[in-house]
């Protein structure tokens, strides 16, 4: 593996070596692979992606599936589907980094669908990231699909370090009873980049419940959009908030559906946009940092 | 240490301060007291720089201020808690006394900084500094980022204002320990007997104007018997240091 390749995948995953199993794309095709006792990886036909199986009852395990792409002007697609055994219990991380030094534009779209058995337990964990120095766009279109059944839990935190030019991230769920569905998404844009982000969850069984929080930091001639739509169909709960701060001569659009079709559904939508607090600005001045330093701790806060 | 000529300060024609001059020496704590609306808040304020003086000068330690921003005004010595403690999105408590000592700490030190203040730090080192915390809660932890800056002058503006009792008991506990510990000089406002009982001077202000200014023993019992006081509206000529 070369040093780019390394970095890469260090910013998105957090780490150099793998616990558990992994399999690492590079440029549209798979470079690394390893399987455990517990997971089990198999490439679909045409290497479109790969069938990641977790055995039921599986105590607990870890999964890396990052993709990297160095070269400029490749454009990967990849279906990755994640059969999550009965009270399974696995921590997936995935992501994509994109290193761009030429014209060309560099895109990955990764559609990622989950099945949870009953009593599985996920946590899944993606990082989208983009560097160099091209002309080349930097593209990353993600798309997750999740289907839970009576008794699982699905926690995805979903981060967009920077340095990606345009995106589009939708996540779809379908949960049936007793399932509960936590999502945090952490997005910064800057320059000209674009970032739109769809969450659809559906709460079909009774006592399914989801929270959604977004948080965002939108700045200079960047733009954003969060579209999010719950539908209660049961006796359910379902909150999703989204915070955005705005700076600059950016754009941030928020629009917030929520469905009831039951009268024991529970559905509430919080919003806001704004730029940083005056007050959080002056306190932390009080304390001796400078407007600037006091701005970028509060971003910093903000999105950790 | 700390000298204010002729500061005025007037807002939709009215003035909240009419030419405030008073000083205050060293390693005092002194309350500053009076109705409210009678410009106490706007003075702290202003020593801070937060607000701006249509009108003054600020000398601390001999040297003119008048013009220094707030950060600057924190690196030279001036440390300030406010009356409603600031709520963060993200920011945790460790971040915010990490930011107070101005560098990197571990853990554990920022747990002893908060313990200082009553507060059992393990259950919140790592909460954000959220409406999910209590007024109390927020209060001793605001006073925990002021007071570890050990400044040379630290102002407190009304820490009673928005707490319980029981809370504000406490935190009269945590200003005992201040008082006797702490170098420097403390300026607290507050309508509190309790404060003003530890304080060693009082300064009373009415109607934007400073109008008694005296040791504790002056000022105790004219402050608490006659709290409208005395010839209200009268001129800045009070005893002003």
């Amino acid at each position: 593996m070369e040093t780019i390749d390394k970095e890469l995948l260090k910013k998105i995953t957090d780490s150099e070596e793998y616990k558990g199993a992994y399999n690492i794309r590079k440029n549209g095709k798979g470079i690394e692979r390893k399987i455990t006792e517990n997971i089990n990886i198999v490439t679909k036909e045409g290497n479109q992606g790969i069938d990641i199986f977790v055995k039921a009852n599986t105590k607990f395990d870890i999964v890396h599936i990052p993709v990297i792409i160095t070269q400029s002007g490749v454009k990967d697609v990849v279906y990755n589907d994640f059969y999550i055994g009965e009270n399974a219990h696995v921590d997936i991380i995935a992501g994509c980094g994109i290193h761009n030094d030429e014209c060309n534009d560099s895109e990955h779209n990764g559609i990622h669908r989950f099945f949870l058995e009953k009593g599985a337990k996920v946590k899944y964990i993606e990082k989208h990231y983009g560097q160099g120095v091209g002309k080349g766009k930097r593209l990353l279109n993600p798309m997750t699909q999740i289907e839970m059944k009576s008794g699982s839990n699905f926690e995805m935190e979903t981060v967009q370090i920077k340095g990606v030019d345009s995106t589009i991230r939708t996540t779809k769920a379908l949960l049936m009873e007793n399932t509960n569905l936590v999502i945090s998404e952490k997005i910064m844009t800057h320059d000209k980049q674009y970032a739109k982000t769809v969450f659809e969850v559906k709460l079909n069984g009774e006592n399914a419940s989801t929270h959604v929080t977004s948080r965002s930091v939108a700045t200079e001639q960047s733009e954003q959009q969060f579209e999010s739509k719950v539908i209660g169909d049961s006796k359910c709960f379902g909150h999703v908030e989204c915070d955005a701060i705005i700076k600059d001569g950016a754009k941030v659009i928020a629009i917030p559906q929520i469905i009831a079709n039951n009268v024991e559904a529970n559905l509430i939508h919080e919003a806001a946009i704004g730029k940083i607090a005056g007050e959080q600005l002056t306190k932390l001045m009080t304390l001796g940092l400078t407007e600037k330093e006091a701005e970028q701790e509060i971003i910093n806060g903000f999105l950790k | 240490m700390l000298e204010l000529k002729n500061i005025c300060f007037t807002r939709d024609n009215k003035k909240i301060l009419d030419n405030i001059n008073l000083r205050i020496d060293t390693n005092k704590f002194i309350v500053i007291t009076g109705p409210n609306g009678s410009g106490k808040s706007t003075l702290a304020k202003i020593i801070m720089g937060i607000e701006k003086q249509d009108k003054g000068k600020i000398i601390f330690n001999g040297k003119d201020i008048t013009k220094l921003s707030i950060n600057q005004r924190a690196n030279i010595g001036i440390g300030f808690a406010f009356q409603a403690p600031i709520k963060f999105k993200g920011i945790t408590v460790y971040d915010l006394i990490r930011l107070s000592v101005g560098k990197d700490i571990k853990k554990a030190e920022a747990c002893e900084i908060l313990s200082k203040v009553g507060l059992c730090a393990k259950e919140y080192i790592d909460r954000e500094v959220n409406s999910s915390l209590s007024g109390g809660e927020l209060k001793r932890i605001e006073i925990a980022t002021v007071s570890v800056r050990n400044s040379q002058l630290t102002i407190f503006d009304e820490p009673e204002a928005g707490i319980d009792l029981w809370s504000f008991n406490n935190l009269i506990n945590v200003f005992e320990e201040m008082r006797k510990t702490t170098k420097g000089t403390t300026l607290i406002i507050s309508h509190q007997e309790k404060i003003l009982n530890i304080a060693d001077e009082i300064i009373l202000v009415n109607n934007g104007k400073i109008q008694e200014y005296g040791t504790k023993e002056e000022m105790l019992d004219m402050v608490l018997n006659k709290p409208k006081c005395c010839k209200l509206g009268g001129t800045n000529s009070g005893n002003n240091r």
